[in-house]
């Protein structure tokens, strides 16, 4: 059995989702290998042969894969299953968007976000925003899986797979880059974070959240939100964290101003420890919550912050 | 431009979804279902681009039972002009609805399809992309904004980075985001006027799709339960309780 994990990269660095992803791979069992679709990738290539348990890396390097889009992602994928029979990718926004398509040619129905892997057809996925736990085994011959990344821990870095490059994708496609306004930040990424600090609604106000900012900074700590949160316009909406959103699971998440809504709850409801600030004492919130303090956060977060 | 909206009835997003005892699935029975959310934002998008005089003419298919023709309803009392029911009591895996989707937009001769970024009973979020890629069309997913120039579409798309613009051309699907619009409510005038529009009746045999499901369900079990845990007096407590646990 042959199994085809797709990198998450940005053409610079590899992301730990890939090694996330591989775990994944290798508990169906098989050999892995890694594609690398961008451009100007060198330098992922290099990192990919290095994630334990890896075959071989795949590498296309084309201008028309710079930001991975759907319809050009499909065009390089959909002939190399031919030699696979499973195909594993992060279920990010990027691959979120493609693995579908990549699906729906070869016939076959996608497993989305797993979080386990029983065996090489049968794994566990949440439905319905976490509340349930659905064990599925797909009877096609070959399986399309998003992974969700915080269930599985990262393959390691001490492998030396070979590489090799594939022929350039055909094109033209029917889809265009025209440009992005990314968040930038120096925060660690909010799905790979061993902190989040996340603020709701009760935050308030776009200003009124650099309070939960300059926490944040002091735990070396990602930030996150709830929708509303976003919906209000307070933060970006890559913030959100949720059944919708993203979903994380630190050492340590922090939810303030949140009411624990369970699409928000969904998200999160895997961190290790939670903590939540609200100033309703019956906040759903509480349910979860290891270590709950009722307060008024515009009192509890600054003197949270000075007593870190 | 004729537009097609795909809109599933689901377990109302207020309520929390209860796993049967004997392990077969989530019980559906006497709770209150409504139109998937996002299938909520796309039905406005449609009534808007009719309302800027964009779309010609705007179509809601729903796959599903009887019930789903509520939602039909609903998404004509938003203002959508007719109705496709597609009748079956199997909840559809997104490849099969994907397969039917695309019967209906050949026959309909549709130019924009507008679907959910995803079911919230399912989570797949997988039929918009399954339908672009069986019709040979570019996808613009998890939209933020969208705009009509010429034969082509620019829209604003929901990453994980923050957002990204593209351009496809059309025909195209789009899926649609939290942030795309805000759903209106229907009015009591609009409502009576819905009960006139009116709804096609087939079957997914109609189509000549095969259905079959490709996956089936092991065991659907309760989520591992989070207990709640101890409310602390002050941030002091907080800090020693998160400096024992060690992260901090
Ligand atoms: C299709 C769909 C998808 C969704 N996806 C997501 C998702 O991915 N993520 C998500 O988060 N939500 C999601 N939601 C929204 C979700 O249902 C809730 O509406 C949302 O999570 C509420 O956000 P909140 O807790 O910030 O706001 P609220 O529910 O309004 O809670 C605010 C909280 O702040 C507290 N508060 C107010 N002032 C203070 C103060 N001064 N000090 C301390 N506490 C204070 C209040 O007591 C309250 O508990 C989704 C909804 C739908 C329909
Ligand atoms: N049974 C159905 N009938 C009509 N549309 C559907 C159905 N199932 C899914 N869809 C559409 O596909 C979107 C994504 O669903 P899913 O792929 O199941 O997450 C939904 O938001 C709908 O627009």
């Amino acid at each position: 059995m042959a199994i085809l994990v797709v990198a998450e990269h940005d053409n610079e660095t590899l992301k730990d989702a890939t090694h996330k992803t591989v775990t994944a791979a290798l508990a169906m069992g098989g050999d892995v290998d890694i594609l690398v679709a961008g451009k100007g990738v060198k330098d992922v290539m290099a990192e990919a042969a290095k994630v334990d348990g890896v075959r071989h890396v795949l590498a296309v390097d084309h201008e028309s894969l710079r930001r991975q889009l759907a319809e050009s992602m499909q065009d390089v994928i959909v002939p190399l299953m031919s030699e696979y029979d499973a195909i594993l990718a992060p279920d990010t926004t990027t691959h979120k968007n493609y693995m579908p398509r990549v699906a729906a040619m070869l016939d076959v129905m996608q497993i989305s976000s797993i979080t386990g892997v029983i065996d090489a057809k049968t794994f566990e996925r949440p439905i319905y925003a976490g509340n349930a736990m659905a064990t599925v085994k797909s009877g096609d011959t070959k399986q399309v899986v998003t992974v969700r990344t915080t269930a599985f821990s990262p393959a390691g870095e001490s492998g030396s797979a070979d590489s090799k490059m594939l022929a350039d994708p055909a094109g033209p496609f029917k889809s265009e880059y025209i440009g992005e306004e990314l968040s930038k930040s120096d925060r660690p990424e909010l799905t790979a974070a061993k902190i989040v600090v996340s603020g709701g609604r009760g935050v308030g106000s776009a200003e009124n959240f650099a309070i939960i900012e300059k926490l944040a900074d002091k735990l070396g700590a990602a930030v996150g939100a709830s929708r509303a949160a976003v919906d209000a316009g307070y933060v970006p909406n890559d913030y959100q964290v949720g059944q919708t959103g993203k979903a994380v699971a630190p050492e340590l998440y922090m939810a303030i101003g949140i009411s624990g809504a369970i699409q928000h709850l969904a998200g999160m409801k895997d961190s290790k420890i939670i903590v939540a600030i609200n100033k309703d004492e019956e906040a759903p919130i509480f349910q979860v919550a290891d270590y709950g303090l009722v307060a008024d956060l515009f009192k509890a977060v600054p003197e949270l912050e000075a007593a870190l | 431009m004729k537009v097609l909206i795909p809109v599933k009835r689901v377990l109302d997003y207020n309520v929390k979804a209860r796993v049967k005892a004997d392990q077969s699935g989530v019980d559906l029975s006497n709770v209150k279902m409504s139109m998937n959310p996002f299938d909520e934002i796309s039905v406005e998008q449609a009534v808007r681009l009719q309302e800027a005089g964009t779309a010609t003419e705007t179509i809601v298919v729903s796959v599903g039972p009887a019930k789903a023709q509520e939602t039909i309803r609903t998404a004509l009392a938003m203002g959508m002009d007719r109705g496709i029911h597609i009748n079956t009591d199997e909840d559809l895996e997104p490849l099969a609805v994907a397969k039917i989707l695309k019967a209906v937009v050949e026959a309909e001769g549709i130019d924009m399809v507008i679907a959910g970024k995803q079911a919230i009973d399912g989570d797949n979020g997988a039929t918009g992309s399954m339908l672009a890629a069986l019709l040979d069309w570019p996808q613009a997913t998890f939209a933020n904004s969208m705009e009509k120039n010429g034969d082509s579409l620019t829209v604003k798309r929901e990453v994980d980075g923050g957002l990204q613009t593209v351009k496809v051309s059309l025909p195209a699907v789009v899926t649609t985001d939290l942030r795309l619009n805000e759903p209106r409510y229907a009015s009591l005038p609009n409502i009576m006027k819905a009960k006139k529009k009116p709804i096609d009746a087939k079957t997914p045999a109609d189509f000549g799709v095969d259905t079959a499901p490709r996956v089936t369900t092991v065991k659907v079990t309760e989520p591992e339960a989070r207990s709640a845990g101890v409310k602390v007096e002050d941030v002091a407590a907080l800090v020693a309780a998160l400096k024992t646990e060690g992260v901090i």
